[in-house]
C-alpha cells in the first residue's frame, strides 16, 4: 500500500463531490438565516388587509381606518357629491387619473372606485406632496376655500386640495392624485383593504 | 530581562518579525507630502467610532418605542453621554472627510494603478462598507429623518423590476420601516459590519504592504536599491513616518474636538434638525436630504430621471466606475505631476464636479438646480470616458473625441427638450455650457494647443 501510486482521478472525484456537498449544505444553512429577515408573523397580521363593514358609513361620511400603519379613508359619497366631479376637470392636474402608480387599474375612472360601487370611495390619507394628513372638507363653497370648491380635502401643511375623488387640484404643491389602495368587496357591504383578485398589495 | 520576555514570545509568535516587517524594517517612500496623513487618520477615526460605538450601545435601546428616548437619555443623562456620542456622530462625518481625502490622493498620483490594484479595489470594499455602516447608523437614533431618509433608500430596492418590492419588504422585514427594521439594522451596525470592516482594513493594508507605497512622484522606489536591498528612496516607516503622522493626528484631534465642543450639529449637516423629532410614520419632514456624505450620489439618482430603475442604476454605477478606474486609465504615468496639463485639468473639474452634485443634494429641486445636477451628472460620468483617451495622448484623436461626445450631449439635450415646460427648457438652453465647457478644457485644448498635451519625463529617483 505505502509504495502504491497516488490515484489523481480518484483524489479529482473526491475533491469535487466534497466540494459541491458542502456547497449544497452552505446553501441550506444559508436558507434559514436568509428567511429570518422576511416579516414575522407578527408583522404579517399586523399588515394583513384591512376588513371594513360599509353599512354603518352613512351618506357623506368619512370613515378613517388604520391600514399597515397608515391613515385609510373611506367616504359613502351622496348623488350630489358624484354629479358635482366632472366639474372640477378643467381646474385639476390629472383629471383623468393617467398616473398609474396612483391607483389600481380598477380605480382609473372618473370615480376612482371599483364599477357599481362608484358610491364607496377609498383613499391613503396621505398627501402626495410631503406625507401630511389632508382635512375633510365636504361642504360646498365655504368662505376659506372659495366658491368654486365642490368639496374634497384641504391640506394644513403646504395648502394642496383634493377634490372629492382624491384628484390633485392645479398649482399646488403636491404632484399627483392621492393614491387609490388595492382593495376589494368581500361581500356587498364589507370592504377588503390591502386585497383584490391579483393577490395581496405590495 | 525584556529581552528574555520578548525571546519567550517569539518562539511561540512571530512578534519581531510583524514589527519589523511592517514598521520598523518597513520601507516608504521618503518624499511622502501633506495628502499622505489620511491613510493613518483613516485608521484613527475607526478605531474613534469602535470605541465610542461601544460605549454607546451599553445605554442605545434598539427597539422603535425606545430607541429615540434612549438618545436623549444617553444626552442628557448619562454622564459624558453627550460627549461620546459626539464623537461617534461627528466621527462619522470625518471619517467621510478623510476617506474622501485619501480617496483624491489616490487619483492624483495614480495609486490606483498597477500593481496597486487589489489595493485600490480593497478600498473601494471598504468605502462601500462604510456607507452602508454609515446609512445603517444613521437609522438608530429614530429621528423623523432617519426613518424617513431610511424609507427613500430602502424604496430604492422597490425600483428594481419584477422582483423589487419583495426585496425592499424583505430588507425592513415589515410592510413600511417598523420595529424590526431598527432591530436588524442594528444588528449589523454594531456586529457585522464593523467585522467586515476591520477585516477588510486588515486585507487593505496587507496588500499595500507587499506592493509598497506609491508616491507623489509616482517612482517605484523598489526598482533602485542599495547593497542590502534596501530602496534607496526608502525610509522606515517607523520611527520616520509614525512621527509624521503624529503631528497628523494632532492637527486633526485638534479640529475633530472643536467641532465637538462649539458645533456638532456643523448648521445641520453632521446631524440635520428634522431628526430632532421622533420618527413619525404620518409626517415625512418638510425637506429630506440625505447627509452630506451621500448627496453626490444621490444628486446622481434625482438627474437621471429616465426611470427610477435607471435612476438607481446611475448612482451605484457612479460608485462602480471608481473601482473600475485601474482599468480604464491605461496611461503607465502614475502621478499627475508629469502628465499632460489636460490630465490635471481633467482631475479638478472632476473633483469641483463632485463638490457642486454633494451641494445640489442637499438642496431642494428647482429647475436651476436640477438642471446644474444633470450637468454635473453628465460630467462625472465623462470624466471616465475622457480620462481613458488621456490614457494614449499622444496617440488619441482629442479634436474627433470632442466633437463625439459634444454630439452625445446635443443629443441628450434634444431628447430632453420640452419646449411646453417652459422652466426646464430655458435652463437647458443656457446650461449646456457646463459640459461642453468640461470638454473643451479637457479635449479640444490638448487637440489644438500642443503646451497642453505634453508630458513630462518620469524621474528615474523621488524628488525631494
Amino acid at each position: 500500500m505505502e509504495n502504491s501510486e497516488v490515484d489523481k482521478g480518484r483524489r479529482r472525484f473526491l475533491i469535487g463531490a466534497t466540494s459541491v456537498v458542502g456547497a449544497v449544505g452552505t446553501a441550506a444553512m444559508a436558507a434559514p438565516f436568509l428567511n429570518s429577515w422576511n416579516p414575522s408573523e407578527r408583522a404579517k397580521a399586523a399588515g394583513a388587509p384591512a376588513e371594513v363593514n360599509l353599512s354603518k358609513v352613512q351618506e357623506g361620511q368619512l370613515v378613517r381606518v388604520i391600514w399597515r400603519k397608515k391613515p385609510v379613508w373611506i367616504v359613502n359619497r351622496t348623488k350630489e357629491m358624484l354629479d358635482n366631479l366632472p366639474s372640477n376637470d378643467p381646474l385639476l392636474k390629472d383629471p383623468g387619473s393617467e398616473v398609474a402608480t396612483q391607483q389600481p387599474d380598477y380605480a382609473k375612472n372618473p370615480f376612482r372606485t371599483r364599477e357599481g360601487k362608484e358610491k364607496f370611495l377609498v383613499l391613503i390619507g396621505i398627501c402626495t406632496h410631503l406625507g401630511c394628513s389632508p382635512t375633510y372638507r365636504p361642504e360646498l363653497a365655504p368662505p376659506d376655500l372659495g366658491a368654486d370648491w365642490k368639496g374634497g380635502w384641504y391640506c394644513p401643511c403646504h395648502g394642496s386640495r383634493f377634490d372629492l375623488a382624491g384628484r390633485v387640484f392645479k398649482n399646488v404643491p403636491a404632484p399627483t392624485n392621492l393614491v387609490v389602495p388595492v382593495y376589494s368587496y368581500k361581500n356587498e357591504n364589507t370592504i377588503l383593504i390591502g386585497l383584490d383578485e391579483n393577490g395581496e398589495a405590495a | 530581562m525584556m529581552q528574555g520576555l520578548l525571546n519567550w514570545i517569539d518562539a511561540r509568535f512571530p512578534l519581531t518579525k510583524v514589527w519589523n516587517e511592517h514598521l520598523a524594517e518597513y520601507y516608504a517612500p521618503k518624499n511622502f507630502n501633506f495628502w499622505y496623513f489620511f491613510g493613518s487618520l483613516a485608521l484613527l477615526v475607526l478605531v474613534i467610532q469602535i470605541v465610542s460605538g461601544i460605549f454607546l450601545t451599553m445605554h442605545y435601546k434598539p427597539d422603535a418605542e425606545m430607541a429615540y428616548a434612549s438618545v436623549e437619555y444617553i444626552m442628557r443623562d448619562v454622564p459624558g453621554g453627550w460627549f461620546i456620542r459626539y464623537m461617534h456622530s461627528t466621527g462619522a462625518s470625518a471619517f467621510f472627510i478623510v476617506v474622501y481625502l485619501h480617496m483624491f490622493r489616490g487619483l492624483i498620483y495614480g495609486s490606483y494603478k498597477g500593481p496597486r490594484e487589489l489595493v485600490w479595489l480593497i478600498g473601494m470594499a471598504i468605502y462601500l462598507a462604510l456607507m452602508a455602516e454609515a446609512f445603517m447608523g444613521y437609522l438608530l437614533p429614530w429621528g423623523n429623518m432617519s426613518y424617513w431618509g431610511a424609507q427613500v433608500i430602502i424604496n430604492l430596492f422597490n425600483t428594481i423590476p419584477v422582483i423589487g418590492s419583495d426585496v425592499s419588504t424583505w430588507i425592513r422585514g415589515d410592510y413600511v420601516i417598523a420595529d424590526a427594521t431598527l432591530n436588524r439594522l442594528f444588528a449589523l451596525h454594531v456586529a457585522a459590519l464593523p467585522l467586515v470592516l476591520v477585516a477588510l482594513v486588515f486585507v487593505h493594508i496587507v496588500a499595500l504592504h507587499v506592493v509598497g507605497s506609491n508616491n507623489p512622484d509616482g517612482v517605484e522606489i523598489k526598482k533602485l536599491k542599495d547593497e542590502n536591498g534596501i530602496p534607496l528612496d526608502g525610509i522606515p516607516f517607523h520611527p520616520y513616518y509614525t512621527v509624521k503622522d503624529i503631528v497628523g493626528v494632532g492637527v486633526f484631534l485638534l479640529v475633530f474636538f472643536a467641532i465637538i465642543f462649539f458645533g456638532p450639529e456643523m448648521g445641520g449637516y453632521f446631524l440635520e434638525h428634522a431628526n430632532f423629532e421622533p420618527a413619525n410614520p404620518l409626517k415625512t419632514p418638510e425637506h429630506i436630504a440625505p447627509v452630506w456624505y451621500f448627496t453626490p450620489f444621490y444628486t446622481v439618482l434625482r438627474a437621471v430621471t429616465l426611470s427610477p430603475f435607471m435612476g438607481t442604476l446611475a448612482m451605484f454605477g457612479a460608485i462602480v466606475l471608481l473601482a473600475l478606474l485601474p482599468w480604464i486609465d491605461g496611461n503607465p504615468i502614475k502621478s499627475w505631476r508629469y502628465r499632460s496639463k489636460a490630465h490635471t485639468i481633467n482631475i479638478l473639474l472632476f473633483a469641483a464636479c463632485f463638490l457642486v452634485l454633494g451641494y445640489l443634494g442637499v438642496k431642494p429641486v428647482i429647475p436651476m438646480l436640477k438642471e446644474l445636477g444633470t450637468r454635473m451628472t453628465e460630467i462625472y460620468f465623462m470624466f471616465f470616458i475622457v480620462l481613458w483617451i488621456h490614457s494614449k495622448p499622444g496617440k488619441a484623436n482629442f479634436v474627433m473625441w470632442f466633437l463625439i461626445l459634444a454630439a452625445v450631449i446635443v443629443g441628450i439635450d434634444l431628447f430632453r427638450y420640452n419646449p411646453e415646460a417652459t422652466d426646464d427648457a430655458s435652463q437647458i438652453v443656457w446650461q449646456w455650457i457646463f459640459p461642453i465647457g468640461y470638454l473643451a478644457l479637457t479635449l479640444l485644448l490638448p487637440g489644438v494647443v500642443k503646451s497642453f498635451n505634453t508630458e513630462k519625463i518620469v524621474p528615474e529617483r523621488v524628488t525631494s
